[in-house]
């Protein structure tokens, strides 16, 4: 299982070898159609990560120690981003994805999703993605304690 | 398209903002509903105030006090006969459309609402027409009550008329809407209401830099708009209201300014307009929408009209060549906005990708979820134009629109 600062630096090189922001977003429009896509019954207001832009749906569970991510958006760039976060946190274990360096997101060059006016962007997707994280923690911290 | 209703593209020399690139593409703003770029004259004017005149006002007895002083009232003066209001009492200036609705929402409020009371409001208002009115609704126990729009977007006229209970304390309607353009029938409901005996509001934020707007002629009670939409700056904005009226109404905001005497035991309030402008109020931007209007004079309400009108039939013309766009509340009249979905493709996808072909439109909800609700969608990506734009910037538009539904269909 690679790490997620090996998964962050592989994505980084993909995206790095694109000359112009369309084959960038061509690629991300690819791994949107290959994001584990979120069971039909996930994909309610409990999951939903609310925003005036796109919709995104975003659930996960915790499978031998390891947090597993499910998305989806209505749209097919938040899509593409949601497969990009799930590559790189899922399958790591809750205190690796709470205490990840993002800044990764930053040198792909994504900037004008991370902006906070854009609630339904990649910060709030890795915000929940982090809590979700620090949720089962404390969840298996204090079955740990009982 | 008739060439002879356009303005020159000299225009753009005014508004050097233009002249910019985005993602290595020139500029192409089609967001002017949200904002309006502003043209040097606004900002020369408001830097002059700042480099020879700064001073706080109405209260100096040096020349650069009265001088800031003359030109604030007479930004003032200019606002009144700008919209033909009867007295320069009258006018108001706050920051802007959201402060203005919300002076009324409580003033006003707090003197006619109460518990069994109801205000009256409309399906298609922006959030800021629609929260302040809440918001003195549970200050006051009264209730609000929404005229439902038909499935094109429009109001629907018959309940409206059903609505107009012997309850209903005041009418606050959006003249144009953000969304969709669509201009309200103001005057018939302004007549329908105050057979009534109900005062009304407008929400005029999109209108004024569109169309001629008369307050007298209208016979609303209150007119509330924006400086930064109409080529003015942020921080300025006005409401109109009839005097007998804003006299009666209690003041919102203590401070500087508003008062005439005051002692621990008890204060007594100024004079309209001032009552109402608590604090040191926004001098420079009063200045710079003084600007704005000379501004939008010398071009001419009528010929900007046109203009527009003209822009917005060709887009949607082209837009209906190319197919497979959906129109979201469009009609004819409609003021120079147009909001569509294109088939398939998410607004978000479409707004991203405009965006790297330096086209600089709006997407989402537009602060009317109530809106979206009630036609059934999440948003849409709205093109709003302004005086400056030009046909080209509309073939670049149609450009970036093929171009990115080939990159997602």
């Amino acid at each position: 299982m690679k790490t997620i600062q090996e998964i962050a630096a592989e994505m980084e090189r993909e995206f790095g070898a694109f000359e112009d922001w369309m084959d960038k977003y061509n690629y991300l429009i690819e791994m949107g159609k290959s994001v584990p896509m979120i069971d039909s019954q996930y994909r309610t207001d409990a999951y939903l990560i609310k925003g005036c832009q796109s919709r995104v749906w975003l659930q996960a569970e915790l499978e031998g120690g390891r947090v597993v991510f499910r998305a989806d958006s209505d749209a097919v760039i938040t899509r593409g981003i949601a497969a990009m976060l799930i590559r790189v946190f899922s399958g790591q274990t809750t205190q690796d994805i709470i205490s990840a360096d993002t800044s990764f997101i930053d040198r792909i060059g994504l900037q004008e999703h991370l902006s906070p006016t854009r609630s339904n962007g990649l910060l709030s997707m890795l915000k929940q993605m982090k809590l979700f994280a620090l949720a089962f923690q404390a969840r298996e911290s204090s079955k740990g304690q009982n | 398209m008739t060439h002879h209703s356009l303005l020159s593209d000299r225009i753009r020399q005014d508004f050097p903002i233009l002249g910019q690139s985005f993602h290595n593409k020139p500029l192409v703003y089609l967001d002017n509903a949200a904002t309006t770029q502003k043209p040097v004259q606004v900002l020369e004017a408001m830097n002059g105030y700042y480099q020879t005149i700064n001073s706080n006002i109405h209260r100096g007895v040096y020349a650069m006090s009265v001088e800031a002083t003359r030109q604030y009232e007479a930004a003032r003066e200019h606002v009144r006969s700008f919209i033909n209001a009867s007295r320069v009492e009258e006018i108001i200036f706050t920051r802007g459309t959201t402060e203005s609705i919300n002076l009324v929402a409580y003033s006003y409020g707090q003197k006619f609402l109460g518990p069994g009371d109801e205000v009256l409001i409309t399906g298609m208002e922006h959030h800021s027409n629609i929260v302040p009115w809440q918001l003195a609704c549970e200050r006051t126990g009264a209730s609000l009550k929404v005229v439902p729009l038909l499935p094109d977007a429009s109001l629907d006229m018959a309940s409206f008329e059903s609505l107009l209970s012997p309850r209903v304390r005041l009418l606050a309607v959006t003249h144009v809407s953000n969304v969709t353009g669509i201009v309200n029938p103001i005057f018939d409901m302004i007549s329908a209401a105050h057979a009534h005996d109900i005062p009304v509001l407008i929400d005029g934020a999109q209108a004024v830099a569109h169309m001629q707007v008369d307050v007298r002629d209208l016979d609303c009670d209150f007119y509330c708009f924006s400086g930064h939409k109409m080529y003015g700056p942020m921080g300025i904005g006005v409401l109109y209201g009839k005097y007998d009226l804003l006299n009666i109404l209690p003041p919102w905001q203590g401070g500087g300014e508003m008062i005439d005497q005051v002692t621990f035991s008890r204060t007594t309030y100024n004079e309209l307009p001032y009552k109402f402008e608590a604090g040191t109020p926004n001098v420079a931007e009063a200045i710079g929408l003084d600007a704005a209007l000379n501004y939008v004079k010398s071009i001419g309400l009528q010929r900007i009209h046109a203009h527009e009108q003209s822009l917005l039939a060709y887009l949607k013309q082209e837009m209906e060549v190319i197919g497979g766009f959906h129109f979201i509340g469009h009609h004819p009249g409609n003021s120079a906005v147009l909001s569509f979905l294109t088939e398939g493709i998410h607004f978000y996808d479409m707004g991203t990708i405009l965006d790297k072909y330096g086209i600089a439109v709006r997407t989402g909800n537009h602060c009317a979820q109530p809106l979206m609700d009630a036609l059934g969608i999440n948003g849409t990506m709205r093109v709003s134009f302004g005086l400056y734009n030009q046909k080209e910037e509309i073939d670049s538009l149609l450009d970036a629109l093929r171009r990115a539904r080939a990159l997602f269909l």
